[in-house]
């Protein structure tokens, strides 16, 4: 049984059947003015969410999500065998945090933005293998808390070029467990670090095409897929240049994205917000998927899903040292079953 | 996987060398003539202001040419503390680049700024501990290179 979980070094098969029994997402007020508003749980219209720093507003806003996943899955706090969530921040205080307010035993998860896909990948084997029969996962990011963190305070006047990206201030969460109702998570593609030489903090999505790439690639070759054996790839947050830089390099290597591809950070803002070059953030990927792609699986929009979040491994004294921005892509399949 | 798959194995080519090159492509260009217009006019703006700020002590109060600068760069800090803390100060900055960073203002704003962000780690760590984070560099080579160029002069005139 083991062996047939292994396809590959990268690629994970799950035995079991294993499910997203539920999702919630909660945001800020500038993604609640975006195209996917009504598909979330739950909109703050104050980016503070009336507490009195960015950080326990982050907090707020994970507290939020993890609420909504579980009263959509039917599934108790106490139900819950483990959460693996991580978000941006110094020692991903956010997500130890929500595990402290809650009792849930903790897994913290660290892979920047790719985090979202981590968790659900890990979850779904804790889950598989038999370890755990509820299993949360989720992440977070806030506009302000990342820019603290990573580049300069909120009302600094510094310019930004025009391929930045705009932290998505939200969070998403979801349960997983084996069986009933919602998408199965079929396998899972855990990606390898890809750094090319790319040292500008603002350049994010040239810095991690090429590890969705990578990924991707290793995806389709470790089970023998195509594109079109998906009705959506989508990445979690490579912006307008990214995601150009992406589907090129794909299609050099042979795979045609561009009919079936989109990118979680282009679809959560609408073009006339000013976002620069699109979302980024753990919650790029977490809220977009954990809402608008869950459903549409549920309501037989999309058949296969294969969603691969982006991150950069980087950290504020590396780039200051001149070091270069290496990158991570974790991605995971979902499939609706049908006759639920 | 099925072992007598004779398909070859897809790879990525990448090569580190060129693919910051390869990437630049993909890039908005930055449109350096029209940011450099928008730098020049509002730096100028700002400095017009400072000038005329200048006048005004001048003229209405006991100030001369020499002793107003002090008064006017205080008002200038002034105005840039405030329009920072009502969050707009960032979105000129967006806007004129270094037209707003570079006059005394992109000074006070970098500050300020700074001292708001760390407003909910305290007044003693947080705010007065952090407030120089950004403003630290342009005192102490300020402070450096003046000391520099009047020791020079002073050993110039020695000569």
């Amino acid at each position: 049984m083991h062996s047939a979980s292994r396809i590959s070094r990268q690629t994970w098969k799950f035995q079991r059947d294993i499910r997203l029994l539920g999702a919630g997402v909660a945001t800020g007020p500038l993604e609640g003015q975006g195209p996917l508003a009504k598909e979330f749980d739950c909109v703050f219209d104050d980016a503070y969410a009336g507490e009195e720093s960015w950080e326990k507003a982050e907090r707020k806003l994970m507290e939020q999500a993890v609420q909504a996943a579980m009263k959509k899955s039917g599934v108790t706090a106490e139900q819950i065998d483990v959460m693996l969530a991580g978000d941006l921040l110094n020692q991903i205080i956010t997500s130890n945090y929500t595990a402290r307010d809650h009792q849930f035993p903790l897994l913290g998860q660290f892979g920047a933005c790719s985090t979202s896909m981590q968790g659900l990948a890990i979850a779904s084997a804790l889950v598989d293998g038999g370890f755990t029969q509820y299993a949360l996962t989720g992440c977070s990011s806030h506009n302000s808390t990342a820019e603290r963190q990573f580049r300069y305070p909120t009302e600094y006047g510094g310019q930004k070029p025009p391929y930045a990206q705009w932290t998505v201030t939200g969070a998403g969460a979801s349960v997983v467990g084996i069986g009933q109702n919602g998408p199965r998570v079929t396998h899972a593609t855990i990606g390898k670090v890809t750094d090319m030489g790319i040292k500008d903090p603002f350049d994010m999505g040239s810095a991690m095409a090429p590890a969705a790439a990578d990924t991707l690639v290793t995806h389709f070759e470790d089970l023998g897929r195509t594109p079109e054996d998906y009705d959506l790839i989508v990445t979690g947050d490579l912006g307008k240049v990214g995601s150009a830089i992406l589907q090129d390099l794909m299609k050099e290597t042979g795979y045609d994205l561009s009919s079936r591809y989109n990118d979680c950070g282009l679809m959560i803002f609408s073009s006339d917000q000013d976002v620069f070059s699109g979302g980024s953030g753990c919650a790029s990927s977490a809220v977009v998927v954990y809402s608008h792609i869950l459903n549409a699986l549920n309501a037989g929009r999309y058949q296969r899903v294969f969603v691969v979040a982006t991150g950069a491994l980087f950290s504020p004294v590396s780039f200051q040292q001149g070091e270069s921005i290496p990158c991570i892509a974790h991605g995971v399949v979902l499939e609706r079953v049908n006759g639920i | 996987m099925a072992g007598n798959q004779v398909k070859e194995r897809k790879s990525l080519s990448l090569d580190k060398g060129t693919y910051s090159k390869k990437a630049d492509q993909y890039k908005p260009k930055k449109n350096i003539w029209w940011n450099s217009l928008k730098a020049f006019l509002v730096g100028g703006l700002i400095c017009g202001i400072g000038q005329a700020i200048s006048n005004f002590y001048i003229t209405f109060f006991d100030f001369t040419e020499r002793t107003a600068g002090n008064p006017t760069v205080a008002t200038l800090i002034f105005i840039s503390v405030l329009l920072t803390g009502f969050g707009v100060y960032d979105n000129i900055g967006q806007f004129a680049g270094a037209g707003s960073a570079v006059p005394v203002t992109g000074f006070g704003n970098s500050v300020a700024a700074t001292a708001i962000e760390h407003r909910s780690e305290g007044y003693v760590l947080g705010v007065a501990g952090n407030m120089f984070k950004l403003a630290g560099s342009v005192i102490v080579f300020g402070v450096v290179a003046a000391f520099i160029v009047a020791l020079v002069k002073k050993l110039l005139f020695l000569i």
